[in-house]
């Protein structure tokens, strides 16, 4: 258990994807303006994160890792090289499958999260979970526990942003900063105060 | 004909004036994590042109035949096949900078300006055009992550490619390398910078101001991918 929390609190704080690696920075950047969509956002990658990451544990554990397919007959069958394209294949999948199934099941929640989940099937966040979950050897237990708090993680920087730049409006920078040149530096400013957290171990 | 004078602009307009960084804002994931040192960016910029010049021109030359409602599919298998070709050089000829770039080849596939590229160019030109269109984004990509990167690695260790330009203190010179410009946000605030820098000498690329109760719906934010 206290193995699992560490590993939650480091996904959130410590190794958080928005602002130590600055994945999903296009649409961090692009729909930060308001609270409210920054909460949508914020949602549905917590949402697609914890769906993806395990489902691509799976995969992985039973396809593409080396040696995972000795249970074929075949002798020396290495998929690891297709890696990739099973990875973002999975989550193109998966984001229309879960899509589909909110729309059908959830309607007011698709009404809220609708709009953005096409745009997370190339969010760098998603892919970048499921690339670390690979290259860490995560455990599926382990890989659920990471994908939920990486997207709680990035969630919070995101809602964090568009409550700064909502304050902002009130502000008066130079004209050449106004806008993306400023927001840039406020997210340079933020990764600042999320360093704090490195170094930490529970 | 103005054949050349539109070739010219497919490929210069994205250093410069449609930066896709800076202007577009796509693409701005791996730039910010991988300027650490000038080798790591400039392999990661070839990288990146490799893989734009060419799925911008595969994608252009299939554009008639794919069925629009599939296409975003086809496009990330066409982008993720060229990632792996370009992963596996990289780890036959680049082994120590391809372990430094980490996840960081393999995110080339959500790169936003190359599925940005792909549907909002190549779907709609013919693969000259297009390929040129590539190159001309991935040059203006790799002007940002160079520019980041030279001051990342001169003020964070002194050296520029590994050779040493301001003699650290621990050396025996006189320079104090400033440790911070290694760290995550020294990359978003050298951005920052660099967008100041290029909309002072462009101001044309200014943002229209926002004043209260006008801010656009979020449908409406214009150029995200």
């Amino acid at each position: 258990m206290e193995h699992y929390l560490s590993l939650a609190a480091k996904a959130v704080f410590v190794e958080n994807l928005a602002l130590s690696f600055f994945l999903g920075m296009c649409s961090f950047l692009a729909v930060s303006r308001k609270v409210e969509t920054a909460l949508g956002l914020g949602a549905a990658v917590i949402f697609v994160l914890g769906i993806t990451v395990p489902v691509n544990q799976v995969i992985n554990a039973t396809l593409l890792e080396p040696g995972s397919l000795s249970w074929l007959p075949v002798e020396g069958v290495d998929l690891s090289f297709l890696t990739y394209l099973f990875l973002i294949g999975t989550i193109a999948a998966m984001v229309q499958v879960v899509e589909m199934a909110i729309d059908r099941y959830f309607p007011v929640l698709h009404q809220t999260l609708g709009v953005f989940l096409p745009l997370i099937a190339v969010n760098c966040a998603i892919l970048g979970g499921s690339l670390f979950m690979v290259e860490r050897n995560y455990t599926l237990a382990e890989s659920t526990v990471y994908g939920l708090a990486s997207g709680v993680g990035w969630a919070l920087a995101i809602v964090a942003l568009a409550a700064i730049r909502e304050r902002l409006r009130y502000s008066n920078p130079p004209a050449a900063l106004r806008g993306l040149g400023l927001t840039f530096m406020i997210v340079g400013l933020m990764s600042m105060a999320f360093m704090i957290f490195s170094g930490i171990l529970l | 004909m103005n054949g050349p004078i539109r070739a010219r602009d497919a490929l210069l307009d994205p250093i410069f004036d449609n930066n896709p960084i800076a202007l577009q804002v796509l693409g701005v994931c791996s730039a910010l994590a991988v300027t650490t040192s000038m080798s790591a960016a400039l392999v990661m910029s070839l990288a990146v042109i490799g893989v734009l010049t060419g799925s911008n021109a595969t994608i252009s030359m299939i554009r008639r035949q794919v069925p629009f409602r599939i296409r975003i599919v086809v496009q990330l298998t066409v982008i993720a096949s060229l990632v792996i070709v370009t992963d596996e050089i990289l780890q036959a000829f680049a082994y120590e900078i391809a372990q430094q770039l980490s996840v960081f080849i393999g995110l080339i596939i959500t790169n936003c300006i190359v599925m940005g590229r792909a549907e909002s160019y190549a779907m709609e030109h013919g693969p000259a055009l297009s390929s040129l269109d590539g190159l001309g984004n991935a040059l203006g990509y790799s002007v940002v992550l160079l520019f980041v990167a030279f001051f990342r690695e001169l003020l964070g260790s002194g050296t520029v490619f590994g050779v040493t330009i301001l003699r650290p203190s621990l050396d025996g010179g006189w320079y104090e390398p400033n440790g911070f410009m290694l760290l995550a946000p020294a990359a978003a605030l050298l951005i920052g910078c660099f967008i100041w820098l290029l909309r002072t000498l462009r101001p044309e690329q200014l943002e229209e101001e926002l004043t209260l109760g006008t801010l656009p719906e979020p449908g409406g934010e214009g150029r995200i991918r």
